[in-house]
């Protein structure tokens, strides 16, 4: 049993190793908060499980940890990406689409048309 | 094993210290303070003591970012 | 057995935070400097976990939880600064 929780924290171990050199030689800050932030939140999980194996008399802190971990981290990396988007850091030169861009283009588009509606209505 | 672990993150927190001290953007040094507030905690929770390294960690790493963000906060509002 | 291979996990996890901290050194933008101190924390988590296993103390874990409430509560602060928000 502890020996197949150490195997477990192991492979949580080398899934951190993953996450950081994704962080090394990804061309762009979007790339890297994705490869960042996924690998290190499921390595961290892994890490929390193998321990729970070899301790299992510390359930409800391995739990709670691993809940705060599971709820946090995603809220904090889709708020760094959007403050990373909206303060304009550059895409990478291979980029092919930008759906974000497309969508705020034409909601501003539509935004203008629904202003001059009511402006002519106003005017009538 | 222990000290290993503490000569590895000792060195990552002096390269955090440089880069506090040496950096020319003010929010750069702040982040790198936090990030010795980090290695310190575990420093102390190494020697023993996790009272300690709980309050490093909460005002550490916590309220004094929040505070130095606030502040710079208002003076990039001031001088808009 | 179980020592030898939590070693194993300690120094992989140590490894992967010097390498993370040669992105928060090099970093060209702020963004990537607060991506590199998010996952140091969220590492540091588990090596905190580490640390309270081998040297076989609960009262260890309290510091990791309070990393885990404090270190996201540092990222949203950063990102909301940089969105002019805060």
């Amino acid at each position: 049993m502890e020996i197949i929780g150490g195997a477990i924290a192991i492979g949580g171990s080398i899934f951190l190793l993953l996450g950081s050199i994704g962080i090394i030689r990804m061309p762009d800050v979007y790339n890297r908060i994705q490869a960042g932030t996924k690998a290190s939140t499921l390595g961290t999980m892994l890490s929390l499980v193998g321990l729970f194996f070899i301790f299992p008399g510390w359930f409800g802190k391995f739990m709670v940890l691993i809940l705060f971990v599971l709820i946090t981290n995603p809220v904090s990396s889709h708020t760094l990406a959007r403050a990373a988007y909206f303060i304009k850091v550059p895409l990478t030169k291979i980029t092919k689409v930008d759906k974000l861009k497309e969508h705020l283009t034409i909601d501003e588009s539509r935004r203008a048309h629904l202003r001059k509606v009511k402006i002519n209505k106003e005017g009538e | 094993m222990f000290i290993a672990i503490a000569i590895v993150i000792g060195v990552a927190s002096l390269i955090g210290g440089y880069i506090a001290i040496h950096h020319e953007k003010l929010s750069v040094a702040v982040i790198a303070s936090g990030l010795v507030s980090l290695f310190a905690s575990i420093i102390f929770l190494l020697l023993a003591a996790p009272d300690v390294a709980m309050t490093e960690a909460s005002i550490g790493s916590g309220l004094t970012t929040l505070i130095f963000f606030y502040v710079l906060n208002k003076i990039r509002q001031r001088n808009d | 057995m179980v020592n030898i291979l939590l070693t194993i996990a300690v120094s992989i996890t140590l490894l992967s935070i010097v390498i993370t901290m040669v992105r928060f050194i090099k970093g060209p933008t702020n963004v990537d400097r607060i991506i590199a101190f998010d996952v140091m924390s969220v590492s540091s988590i588990a090596l905190i976990a580490f640390i309270a296993v081998l040297s076989n103390r609960i009262i260890y874990m309290d510091v990791a939880l309070v990393y885990g409430i404090l270190g996201f509560l540092g990222v949203i602060v950063v990102a909301r600064y940089l969105e002019r928000g805060l």
